[in-house]
């Protein structure tokens, strides 16, 4: 049997070896286009982004390093970073179990009014922070329904750390859950079927296979969550009283500090809660680039 | 529109995934690239496409080389394997795209427009389904539309990457023929790309064996099956026992035999013997060939397969009989036989001596590197 | 909680799943959901409906609060509009060229998620003041920017600028490039390629992260107020107005513009799922 020879198979002719057009033309754009497209979107990221950014710290540092640290010594700012720091530790974990509860009930099991359920959730997030503390006013201020009886009783709700608690909890509500929901979807019933069978109680199979698994959308959570905790403003402004030294967290300390013209004190308050945002981007961002397989799809990047 | 590629070289990183290609495809002819996956069928599909550019070679349409000419100059249609219907078109507005891009007076009136996307619904047989939206389509009808879609512009050749690998195999069986019609009525330049051969053959008047960025040969399905030019092709269409043997004065010696058959190869030397297990045959005793013992017999409707050790060198051979054959039908396990080919290739004994069906790692190159370069 | 004899109701409740907890776990959500947010909200309502219709009409209708809404609302618009415009932009930047730094960018783009909105609106103040960085040189052109409906409209972009980016991006990012080359291969040129057929592909999330963007910037106080100046009939946002009717102890008064932002919210959350659910059937319908 003698091979039918093609002359596909004799070597090819020489011909010159550079590409004939641009790689990949077909789906992209001319390189001008493509560098004044990017020139564009770059100005604008820095222009809104990252000049406000600088803007905090070279204000804050505007009068030396010295007005800096005494801004930040000064016994009112101590007190706001103390009660912003306490409001923090108490909203993050309340809604740190609220969201492994929600996200439980919500993606272990089907029920009907789930969809529901879940909009619910999200419900914070579209209330205006503003309304959010003006809920807590209708409740419990002296006109309130809750406050007449409240103060009888000697408990103070509003003007003082409960009410800013509360506030808080209300506006961070949102964030574990939504985080935690879309990412336990993904990993499904499979695991947890898997250890029930073979024998494990329900806490051993949330302790040993559940959190294992959800850790680190559970610190993207915690994160997100803590930022703006300790970042919110309106509605904690609206429930505060705005008493210098007891309930003013950083940022309403920061409007005091603004209102009286103390510019490079405000600044320097200010740039701490700046600092906590870089803070809050890099572990984002090592989350993201890290444990990409571990977040939620939409995380992924 | 008859088709000319010279020395298509295409490397993907350090990937070469077509390493000088030449083909020459007539008007009208229907032709397959078949070949394993990473064996560069789609990227000389998408080459000619002009979705991918080469790194050097020409092709021309018609004597005229467009090589580096982009896609939408081209007319070529192409139809995606997952059909890249857009999906908030409309069927009719799908089909119309390319005429509805068209600038000035290139553009058909509203009217002729509408003709033509019905025309194309009447000849995919979708007629009535214009209104739809791609999601309410089942796989074998979006993949007509998408047909549809590419045959709009007229193309100057059609080209399909994979066009039946997302459906299952009763639609697959359907479209193959319904295709073939289809191309016999209207007479397109058609190349498609397959890595089923029994599509390859049951489809195309020609089919282009591909392997590792090259040709390894051309033929009708009668050629590729029959005469395969090289160990890859024998092995890639359909499956194949090797033996060692050794050529001398035009004559032909199985490795532990006695027996010669004629050889047509002058080259003298070590060879690998390559028989189709139907090109086997069980004879006599007393007939020149090779002695075995059954070690497995499976019937599978009118075959019986059997599977033998041969008695020299314990080697596995399969065999595929007719059940009208006498002396095969009623082996069983631990029987002698004595078993001869009709017919087989021969090629210079390869220092590893199975055929080289490229590993795994291979096919998904390409396709990363194609995501990475265009990022 | 519904483990021990279930009752009809119970039962048609309870999913069967051999996984435990469901009880706990639901009755925990739906307690801390009810006390944290329904039942609050549910009691702004009740307190609003307390007001009547005529009460809410008569304080909204009021020159300064349609002014203040006015403000919030058309501010809102415009800054997701902006954010529409040059969130695609960016998205698209991001999703399909290389440039050096462009995780950094990539970073930065949450900076107003994580940012407390206090600092963003006394920092775009320094920037955007008369004498400021970038104020400074606009005064002269005649362009005031703080203390200016304008600066409500930058603190607005400012805050609702991650939304479109972060809803377009992943649509971008999973777009068939084959609908692309087909378009190509039908003769599209890259500009129709652009609006025939990316555009729609996207259009879903960027109707919705525009939506999302609105939705914040409605809302926002703490990086306006800085910025706004706060100027009755020009530059005081509704939720100030909240807020300076609740210091007056106005709670009827606070309560009824609070309501209408709240019924506008609640629209919103409605035509957001209502979207989502149109773009999802039109594509998948069977």
């Amino acid at each position: 049997m003698s091979p039918a020879i093609d002359h596909s198979l004799q070597d090819p002719p020489q011909l010159p070896r550079e590409p004939l057009i641009e790689k990949n033309a077909v789906i992209t754009e001319a390189p001008w286009v493509r560098r004044t497209l990017t020139a564009v979107a770059l100005l604008f990221l820095c222009g809104f982004l990252l000049l406000p950014l600088v803007a905090v710290f070279v204000e804050a540092l505007r009068n030396g390093v010295e007005t800096y640290f005494e801004a930040l010594k000064d016994p009112d700012a101590l007190a706001a970073i103390e009660l912003t720091l306490i409001a923090a530790a108490i909203a993050v974990p309340l809604n740190l179990v609220f969201g492994v509860s929600a996200a439980w009930a919500i993606t272990k099991f089907e029920f009907r009014g789930k969809s529901l359920l879940v909009s619910l959730i999200d419900l914070p997030f579209s209330v205006s922070p503003v309304v959010a503390g003006l809920i807590y006013v209708l409740i419990f201020g002296s006109h309130g329904w809750a406050g007449p009886w409240l103060s009888e009783h000697g408990i103070k709700v509003l003007f003082s750390t409960p009410g800013i608690v509360l506030a808080t909890v209300f506006v961070t509500f949102p964030f574990i859950a939504r985080e935690l929901i879309p990412l336990m979807t993904e990993q499904g019933t499979d695991d947890e079927q898997a250890a029930l069978s073979l024998g494990a109680t329900g806490w051993q199979t949330f302790w040993r296979v559940t959190l294992p698994n959800i850790k680190w959308g559970l610190l993207y959570g915690v994160l997100l969550c803590n930022a703006r905790a300790m970042g919110e403003f309106g509605a904690v402004s609206v429930v505060s009283g705005h008493i210098r030294g007891q309930t003013n967290t950083m940022p309403l300390h920061v409007e005091i500090l603004y209102n009286e013209y103390q510019f490079s004190a405000a600044f320097a308050v200010a740039s701490l809660l700046a600092m906590l945002a870089l803070l809050t981007l890099g572990i984002k961002s090592w989350l993201e680039w890290r444990h990409s397989d571990e977040l939620s799809a939409t995380r992924r990047h | 529109m008859n088709i000319q590629i010279r020395g298509i070289h295409k490397a993907f990183a350090s990937f070469p995934a077509l390493d000088g290609v030449n083909l020459d495809i007539e008007s009208g002819e229907l032709i397959a690239l078949l070949g394993p996956s990473g064996s560069g069928k789609t990227t000389l599909l998408r080459t000619i496409a002009g979705l991918e550019f080469p790194d050097a070679g020409e092709i021309s349409f018609g004597g005229e080389n467009i090589a580096s000419r982009p896609v939408r100059e081209r007319g070529v249609g192409f139809v995606f394997q997952h059909y890249a219907l857009f999906k908030h078109m409309t069927v009719a507005d799908n089909i119309a795209f390319g005429l509805n891009v068209r600038k000035g007076s290139a553009r058909p009136s509203k009217e002729a427009i509408q003709q033509r996307v019905h025309e194309l619904l009447d000849l995919v047989q979708l007629s009535g389904l214009d209104k739809r939206y791609p999601s309410q389509l089942s796989g074998g009808q979006r993949q007509r539309v998408a047909l549809a879609r590419a045959l709009a512009i007229d193309p100057k050749v059609l080209l399909l990457d994979e066009p039946f690998g997302a459906l299952d195999a009763k639609v697959r069986k359907d479209l193959r023929r319904w295709l073939r019609e289809l191309h016999d009525k209207t007479g397109y330049t058609t190349i498609f790309v397959t890595h089923d051969q029994e599509e390859a053959l049951e489809l195309a008047d020609r089919v282009v064996v591909m392997n590792r960025g090259r040709i390894e040969q051309v033929g009708n399905n009668q050629q590729v099956y029959e005469q395969p030019a090289t160990p890859f092709v024998f092995d890639f269409l359909g499956s194949v026992n090797i033996l060692p043997g050794e050529v001398k004065d035009r004559q032909l010696r199985f490795d532990g035999s006695d027996d010669v058959w004629d050889s047509e190869s002058k080259e003298s030397g070590l060879v690998d013997i390559y028989v189709r297990p139907h090109d086997l045959q069980i004879v006599d005793a007393a007939a020149p060939g090779l002695d075995a013992t059954v070690t497995l017999v499976q019937r599978a409707g009118a075959l019986i397969r059997i599977s033998a050790a041969l008695a020299t060198s314990g080697e596995r051979i399969e065999l595929e009989l007719s059940h009208l054959d006498t002396l095969a039908r009623s082996r069983q396990p631990g029987d002698a036989i004595r078993v001869a080919p009709i017919t087989f290739g021969l090629f210079p004994r390869a220092p590893h001596r199975r055929p080289t069906t490229l590993p795994d790692v291979v096919p998904n190159a390409p396709a990363e590197n194609r995501e990475r370069a265009r990022n | 909680m519904t483990s021990a004899a279930p009752t009809t109701r119970a039962r048609a409740l309870r999913p069967r799943s051999a996984i435990p907890g469901f009880g706990l776990t639901l009755g925990f959500t739906l307690l801390y959901l009810s006390l944290i947010v329904l039942i609050p909200l549910a009691g702004v309502f009740l307190k609003s409906a307390s007001l009547g219709w005529e009460g809410i009409w008569h304080v909204v209708s009021s020159p300064r609060v349609v002014a203040a809404l006015k403000l919030s609302f058309g501010a809102a618009l415009i800054g997701a509009g902006i954010n529409a415009v040059f969130g695609t932009l960016v998205a698209w930047v991001f999703v399909r060229y290389q440039f050096p730094g462009k995780r950094f960018f990539d970073a930065a783009i949450d900076l107003p998620f994580a940012l407390p909105t206090a600092v963003a609106g006394i920092a775009l103040t320094a920037l955007y003041a008369p004498n400021g960085w970038i104020g400074q040189y606009l005064e002269p052109l005649g362009i005031k920017v703080a203390y200016s409906p304008l600066g409500v409209i930058v603190a607005c972009t400012f805050i609702s600028l991650p939304f479109v980016v972060r809803t377009v991006q992943p649509v971008l990012e999973e777009a068939e490039k084959e609908l692309e080359e087909a378009a190509a291969s039908l003769g599209a040129n890259r500009w129709q390629t652009i609006t025939r057929v990316i555009l729609p592909t996207v259009l879903p999330a960027l109707i919705t992260g525009f939506t999302l963007a609105f939705a914040r910037a409605v809302g926002e106080y703490g990086s306006i107020i800085f910025i706004a100046g706060n100027l009755p009939m020009v530059s005081e946002i509704a939720p100030l107005l909240i807020i300076i009717k609740l210091e007056e102890f106005d709670y009827a008064g606070a309560t009824a513009v609070a309501a209408a932002m709240l019924v506008l919210s609640f629209l919103l959350l409605l035509v957001i799922n209502g979207l989502q659910i149109w773009t999802r059937s039109r594509r998948n319908r069977k």
